[in-house]
């Protein structure tokens, strides 16, 4: 029902998209598959009409369409939920569903009608949501039904989801999949943009993979393929599925945190948190987002006080400001790259000294020693694949893989004791994920300790040697590998109970 | 191969970075003036004619350089005062009252201190000034990180009752015993700066300005203080990750932006009046926001684009007394030159009119063609 056909676009000097084919048929999910800047999204934001391609045209039913703006691609039933949700927080759910599309009365919107409208879409799709409850009340999970709802209400015949299990737990993913499929029995086609595999296989009809703007396989079935045939197209080589086996014996305890508990604005952060890291350990902290990772990085980096509860080094008290606790060896990977750990406008050999430039290396009688500084900044750029011009090139400049390998070489390059790691891969490409991932696992192998926040909780289970799970700033579990599955541990992050009832499912996976 | 394709935009960016800033700075002054000349024309003279006469005015003759540089140097101080703390993302509008309070203590200092060589009265008396408008600066520092008062507004308002405070010593406790007017006493000779020119007030507070704006270029890029100003002035986030301490920084910067501004306002006291005089500041401070705009919060460009403004005020000095253009007429150009480095795409776009249009009738012509040759078929 719907082509594209021969679409290409060009951002300034890379070549997003080349010569893009693509074909969605009526009723079917379309997985589109590629690496994080293989072009999917772009591809995609085409046929909304947020981005005009250079070349090539769209057919709907047959007929070439143009598509100038996103309201075009609405009033042809094209709807897209964004990987970062198009919201008004402020706004109830009715409000957000009905906004620019308002059943009128005069030149009133008929609110009455709208609302019976949104609760029949409700309970016909069991989304299990209170019409008038505010969005910014609502989980995030809740805020992607709101989005579907959204789409429902215009009656899309087309549905675009970008990365839509990228935020969801794994019980939420299952009910947006039961969603979606019945979303496909009512004749809806879905394109669902994604890069992990294992869904790719549990939801979609076809797959057409995409890597560096170029289409690599066009309408494969599920069923003639397997994952690492799959993960071969995507990347382009072979990907060696890392466990890291070889492990050194655990140490001594080297970074512990005892009874801190943390409040903002009087709601509490973190609740009476207590855990060690030893030395040759990967620790992983598992949980949805917001539930107090923010502030226990913060607390373990020095940007925050606790309010009760002290950190120790090595059975030493640390504590002081953010420079305190990296003159002890505490380096710190940032939650949020772009804001915290780099300086976009400065050059690569700036930023590779940020936090460390009070150093010997680096200054000498409150100079700069320039020369010291791009030697060093060489070095690194070489031990650590930097792909850059030069070390004089701004840091904007760079991919998010690159940059990110930025800070983890500021990082190792000042022999840190412990590495507060906060989502090291996120949003970096397979290659620079598979070669950070080495980089913290080769320092644990050096007999040093990690802490590892992440989102991902496949991350998480392949690189810690221990996991807990916070929940509402609570220890809620603490996990060896493979004593509890991922559904068992997605169920601990909702806050939910683990049963017998789960414990067998465990023993089925 | 791929490494080869992801390295070219970079290349482009690299080369383009510095020269787009040139280029911007140009282009604004450019149509800043263009802009004034419809002004000027508006109001009945013929701008041709006037840019001339300022230009022969500020440019042609000894005299015409020596007073255009003589005016480049409070600007060039106020400049140095905006920019400085602008790289820290500090938006000191108080320079004109640390000018005023910078005079202030110049006039005192050189008056009541008697006995001293030139060489030091004229050392104490800088720095007096320079310390009394870091002081200023301070203050608006302290109440931003103290109660986190905005320095927009705490640095404007300060402005209102540091230049009445300076009148009210001016015409009461300090004011000259002689003199009709409201300003204090001449400061003593050995107060003065020394000239460069004969029978000018082109002092050696011009080649001071240049000193300072190299100090704070080597200030601002040699040293470790510089690199954490650096940092503070692009992320606060990443400085304060980074272990810097943002509020040390921030003092730092804008002690040193008052500083600046109140030697500015010691220059025009020691150089120009020998004296306090009220409301002697023909808007230096507001001023030098725009040459440090022009100058893209450059150190060593703020001393080219000072220079350029004070040949501008020159000229409009020695038009008004020919035409009844004011002189005031150089704030237009001011004024518009810091909207177009403010909206640096607004200038680009302009230029790129002409292409575009002719972009839209070539699209629009092959369409034709091309609907010409389908229907042929």
């Amino acid at each position: 029902m719907l082509s594209m056909q021969n679409i290409t676009k060009r951002f300034t000097s890379t070549l997003a998209l080349d010569g893009v084919d693509f074909q969605l048929r009526q009723g079917e999910i379309h997985a589109l598959l590629g690496e994080n800047g293989a072009g999917k999204t772009t591809l995609m934001k085409i046929l909304y009409g947020m981005i005009k391609p250079d070349t090539g045209q769209i057919l709907l039913d047959g007929q070439p369409v143009n598509m100038r703006h996103s309201t075009d691609a609405l009033s042809k039933g094209i709807c897209m939920v964004h990987q970062h949700f198009m919201l008004i927080p402020a706004f109830t759910i009715l409000e957000n569903v009905i906004t620019n599309d308002e059943p009128r009365k005069g030149i009133f919107t008929d609110v009455a009608a709208a609302r019976e409208q949104v609760k029949a879409l409700i309970a016909r799709f069991d989304f299990a949501l209170d019409p008038d409850a505010r969005v910014e009340d609502l989980s995030v999970g809740e805020q992607q039904r709101v989005e579907i709802l959204k789409a429902l209400y215009r009656k899309a015949k087309i549905l675009i989801l970008d990365e839509p299990t990228a935020v969801l737990t794994p019980h939420e993913v299952n009910n947006l999949f039961s969603v979606l499929r019945l979303l496909k029995a009512q004749g809806t086609s879905i394109i669902i943009i994604t890069h992990k595999l294992k869904e790719t296989f549990a939801i979609a009809d076809r797959i057409t993979v995409l890597r560096d703007g170029r289409i690599i396989q066009q309408d494969l079935l599920p069923s003639d393929t397997d994952v690492s045939r799959l993960s071969c197209m995507m990347v382009g080589r072979q990907i060696q599925k890392q466990r890291p086996a070889k492990q050194k014996e655990t140490g001594a305890t080297c970074l512990e945190v005892k009874h801190v508990s943390v409040s903002e604005h009087s709601i509490a952060k973190l609740k009476d948190i207590s855990f060690a890291v030893h030395k040759g350990e990967i620790l992983g902290v598992a949980g949805i987002e917001g539930n107090g990772q923010s502030q226990l990085l913060e607390v373990l980096t020095g940007l925050r006080k606790p309010d009760i509860g002290e950190i120790f080094l090595n059975g030493s008290v640390v504590q002081g400001d953010a420079a305190t606790f990296l003159k002890n060896r505490i380096s710190h990977i940032p939650e949020d790259r772009l804001s915290m750990g780099l300086v976009k406008e400065m050059s690569v050999e700036d930023n590779l000294i940020l936090g460390y430039h009070h150093e010997e290396t680096v200054c000498k009688h409150g100079f700069m020693r320039k020369r010291s500084i791009a030697e060093r900044a060489q070095e690194s750029i070489k031990s650590f694949q930097i792909k850059t011009h030069d070390s004089h090139s701004l840091v904007r400049t760079l991919s998010g893989g690159n940059q990110q390998k930025i800070v983890i070489a500021r990082s190792l390059n000042h022999d840190p004791e412990v590495m507060i790691a906060a989502h090291p891969t996120r949003g970096v490409d397979i290659g620079a994920m598979e070669y950070i991932h080495s980089k913290i696992i080769e320092m644990r192998d050096s007999g040093k300790a990690v802490l590892l926040v992440s989102a991902d909780l496949d991350e998480v289970r392949t690189l810690s040697d221990r996991i807990i799970v916070l929940y509402e700033g609570r220890i809620v579990l603490s996990s060896l590998p493979g004593e509890h599955s991922e559904m068992q541990l997605g169920i601990m992050m909702t806050g939910g109970v683990l049963t017998d009832d789960t414990g067998a499912c465990h023993e089925t996976t | 191969m791929i490494q080869e394709h992801a390295m070219k935009p970079r290349n482009l960016l690299k080369a383009n970075s510095s020269l787009i800033t040139i280029r911007t700075s140009l282009l604004s002054l450019l149509f800043a003036i263009v802009i004034g000349g419809a002004i000027i024309a508006a109001a009945g003279y013929s701008p041709l004619e006037t840019y001339a006469a300022m230009f022969k005015g500020s440019l042609s003759s000894r005299k015409g350089i020596v007073l255009s540089l003589t005016q480049a140097t409070p600007l060039i101080f106020t400049g140095l005062s905006f920019a400085i703390a602008y790289r820290v993302k500090l938006v000191n509008l108080g320079a004109e009252g640390q000018l005023y309070l910078g005079a202030m203590a110049a006039a005192v200092v050189g008056y009541y201190v008697q006995g001293l060589n030139q060489f030091s009265h004229v050392s104490i008396t800088l720095l007096a000034s320079a310390t009394v408008g870091g002081l200023a600066g301070l203050f608006i520092g302290y109440l931003r990180i103290r109660f986190g008062a905005q320095e927009v507004i705490t640095s404007i308002m300060l402005n209102e009752i540091i230049i009445l405070f300076t009148s009210f010593l001016a015409a009461g406790p300090l004011k000259g015993q002689n003199s009709v007017t409201v300003q204090t006493e001449r400061i003593a000779s050995t107060a003065m700066l020394p000239v460069l020119a004969k029978q000018s007030q082109l002092t050696i507070a011009f080649i001071l300005a240049i000193v300072i704006a190299l100090l704070l270029a080597v200030l601002l890029n040699k040293t470790v203080v510089g690199y954490e100003m650096r940092v503070t002035g692009f992320s606060r986030r990443a400085a304060e990750t980074g272990g810097i301490k943002v509020w040390k920084i921030y003092l730092l910067t804008i002690f040193i932006s008052g500083a600046v501004a109140g030697l500015g306002g010691a220059s025009q006291v020691m150089g120009v009046n020998r004296r306090f005089v009220e409301g002697f500041s023909a808007s230096y401070g507001f001023s030098g926001i725009s040459v440090a705009a022009l100058a893209v919060y450059n150190p060593i460009a703020v001393v080219f684009s000072g220079i350029i403004f004070g040949i501008l005020r020159a000229g409009a000095m020695t038009v008004s007394r020919t035409t009844s253009i004011p002189v005031e007429f150089v704030s237009v150009i001011q004024s518009l030159v810091v909207v177009f480095m403010a909206a640096p795409k607004l200038g680009l776009d302009v230029i790129a009119l002409p292409k575009k249009l002719y972009g839209w009738i070539q699209q629009i012509r092959t369409r034709q063609t091309m609907r010409g040759g389908q229907a042929h078929e």
